[in-house]
């Protein structure tokens, strides 16, 4: 799969939070070719500081008009930097990246959940399989009232919403994987897409391998290169033995992997 | 306006090159631009058997550059042969492989295979600092880098060239010990061993706490090591540490480096490295330079 590096013009700003931005940008090469669950590498600056290219997902691709949207939230310099562009301002990414992606082909009563910021790489896999006439049953969990966004957005692109705030603060009361598995005990799920904290995907996959429903997961790990030649960006392979452990790259075997395949 | 050199013994059609560890073995570089414009390729470290490498977390971010202990993570030198050699060989561009052992004897048996593999020159690493029982302790004395390069001179009869640790004292007596022992050419420098503190978890960044600095933040001290080595032997030096433009290429360069190389600087832009060698040429151009030979170690010391 050709990966490319453009300077993307920036087209449109939407600020969802104060700390969390939606970027849509010209990329039509890129869109054109992408896949649910990759992700881009964006330079924040022409200057060697902050040195690193930072990964983010990508949010939603509209092929017709060759335009990638992302979102992210400000954590540190890298984001902030990226936070302060304008309309009009050339955004500098490489793409697609990621060779494991979403794959639910072979289903059709999909499970999409996610928790906190780990919700954006889902809504493309959502309209997507939407699209292709699946059954999309989405999950998502936030700390609380403050911490919603995209509720419409994946409305929209869901059979079923079930929005869960972990204080009962807004929609259902409690962790959002309550309800998946109150789904999966009703029979209604036969595969399952996850992204968000680790201790949620590490609770989802359990679950998933207790039912022995299929599983995929999108992982996070800190990145070098992001096209796959570092080594940097390994995860363990769950079936490797422990005194000879086993990597796979997160940014070119992943980022979404069978949860039964890697630990994390 | 002529950019091509001799190296060592390999003629390069250019003096840029492209770091071990930080390119692969090409193949994802090929997507962006035609490996031949490149005047070597310096393949990921290759040992004789495969390796698994660190545990992650492996790399992490710091002032205008990065630390990374990925642990010499490769597939081994058969596979190598069979599977990426022959890809790299489509392009028009010399390749060097970058070597690395924990004990004489890989080194002697690697270099073996090497010697009749269909490669340009063979790259030491007698540097790298994340593999304990390895490299470090022969790359960092006299005697020792004397050592591991004869035994594996008596082996190779391609170009062989050593990279050397800054992780020492006194560079220029590692320099010594690889000339002495007949080595071909020098390539300096490989990561400075650094370490970054997360103060919320109160734990190193790195799971293998400490790993090699790479990047800008490193250029000044390559510079210098390299303008010392090139004064004290009469092999020549590839220069690198935080290569990202040709004017960084033309200061390193002018320090008495005849080659450059570029390593982490791939990772921020993947055409750094065909942008690197136009921007030599301007320089060439901006001053009426003809041959890129004539600004090797032209620095007129205050
Ligand atoms: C495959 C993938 C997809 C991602 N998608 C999104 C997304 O859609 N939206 C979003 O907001 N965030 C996403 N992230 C997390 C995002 O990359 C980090 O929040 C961001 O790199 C932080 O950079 P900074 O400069 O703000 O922080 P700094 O603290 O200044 O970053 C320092 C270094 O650490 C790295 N780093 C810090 N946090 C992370 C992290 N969680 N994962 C990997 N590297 C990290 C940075 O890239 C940088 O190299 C994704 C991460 C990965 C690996
Ligand atoms: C991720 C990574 C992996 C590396 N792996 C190797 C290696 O296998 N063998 C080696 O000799 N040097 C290795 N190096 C060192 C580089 O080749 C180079 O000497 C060093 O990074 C300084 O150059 P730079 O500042 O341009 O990156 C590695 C560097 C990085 C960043
Ligand atoms: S980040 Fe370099 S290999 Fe994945």
């Amino acid at each position: 799969m050709p990966k490319m590096q453009l300077q993307a013009k920036l087209v449109n700003i939407e600020q969802l939070k104060n700390d969390i931005f939606k970027f849509s940008v010209e990329a039509k090469e890129i869109v054109k070719i992408s896949k649910p669950g990759q992700f881009i590498e964006i330079r924040v600056t022409d200057q060697v500081e902050p040195f690193l290219r930072r990964p983010i997902s990508i949010y939603n691709m509209d092929k017709e008009n060759g335009i990638l949207e992302f979102i992210f939230q400000v954590k540190g310099k890298g984001t902030e930097i990226l936070s302060k562009k304008q309309v009009g301002d050339l955004v500098d990414i490489i793409g697609p990246l990621g060779y494991g992606t979403f794959d639910y082909s072979k289903y059709q009563n999909l499970a999409i959940i996610g928790g906190g910021i780990g919700i954006f790489p889902l809504y493309e896999l959502a309209k997507e399989a939407k699209n292709n006439n699946k059954n999309v049953n989405t999950y998502l969990g936030f700390r609380n009232k403050e911490f919603v966004v995209l509720e419409k957005e994946f409305e929209e692109v869901s059979d079923e919403l079930c929005l869960a705030t972990d204080d009962g603060s807004y929609g259902k009361n409690g962790f959002a994987i309550n309800f998946l598995k109150e789904d999966i005990e009703k029979g209604k799920i036969d595969s399952i897409y996850a992204c968000g904290p680790l201790p949620m995907l590490r609770a989802v996959k359990d679950l998933a391998v207790q039912n022995n429903i299929p599983c995929q997961v999108s992982l996070e790990e800190r990145m070098g290169c992001g096209i796959g030649v570092c080594l940097g960006c390994s995860v363990k392979v769950a079936k490797s033995p422990i005194d000879n452990p086993q990597y796979v790259g997160v940014c070119k075997a992943g980022p979404v992997f069978d949860a039964t395949y890697v630990d994390f | 306006m002529n950019t091509e050199i001799d190296f060592a013994g390999i003629k390069m059609k250019n003096p840029v090159t492209v770091a071990s560890g930080t390119f692969g073995y090409g193949r994802e570089f090929a997507e962006f631009y035609d490996l031949s414009k490149l005047g070597a390729v310096i393949t990921k470290g290759t040992s004789l058997k495969p390796r698994n490498g660190n545990r992650p977390s492996r790399v992490c971010e710091t002032p205008a550059g990065m630390l990374n202990s990925i642990g010499l993570q490769n597939p081994g030198v058969e596979y190598f042969a069979q599977n990426d050699l022959p890809f790299l060989r489509k392009f028009d561009t010399k390749i060097i492989v970058n070597a690395c052992g924990n004990t004489i004897e890989d080194y002697v048996e690697l270099c073996r295979i090497l010697n009749n593999l269909e490669i340009d020159a063979v790259e030491l690493n007698l540097s790298c600092p994340n593999v304990c029982a390895g490299c470090m302790a022969f790359g960092t004395t006299y005697e020792g880098v004397k050592e591991v390069t004869s035994a594996v001179r008596k082996v190779l009869d391609k170009p062989l060239i050593v990279k050397l640790t800054p992780n020492v004292t006194d560079i220029t007596l590692t320099a010594k010990g690889a000339e002495d022992a007949g080595a071909d050419g020098i390539s300096a420098i490989n990561t400075l061993l650094g370490m970054k503190i997360d103060i919320e978890k109160r734990k190193p960044v790195l799971a293998n706490n400490t790993g090699g600095l790479s990047g800008p933040a490193i250029k000044p001290v390559a510079v210098r090591m390299v303008y010392q080595i090139a004064k004290a032997v009469k092999i020549p030096v590839m220069g690198l540490g935080g290569i990202v433009n040709g004017d960084d290429a033309v200061e390193f360069m002018l320090a008495g480096a005849k080659a450059v190389s570029i390593g982490a600087g791939n990772f921020i832009d993947p055409y750094v490295a065909p942008k690197t060698i136009e921007g030599i040429e301007d320089y060439l151009e901006r001053h009426n330079i003809n041959d890129v030979n004539d600004i090797i170690g032209k620095v007129e010391m205050n």
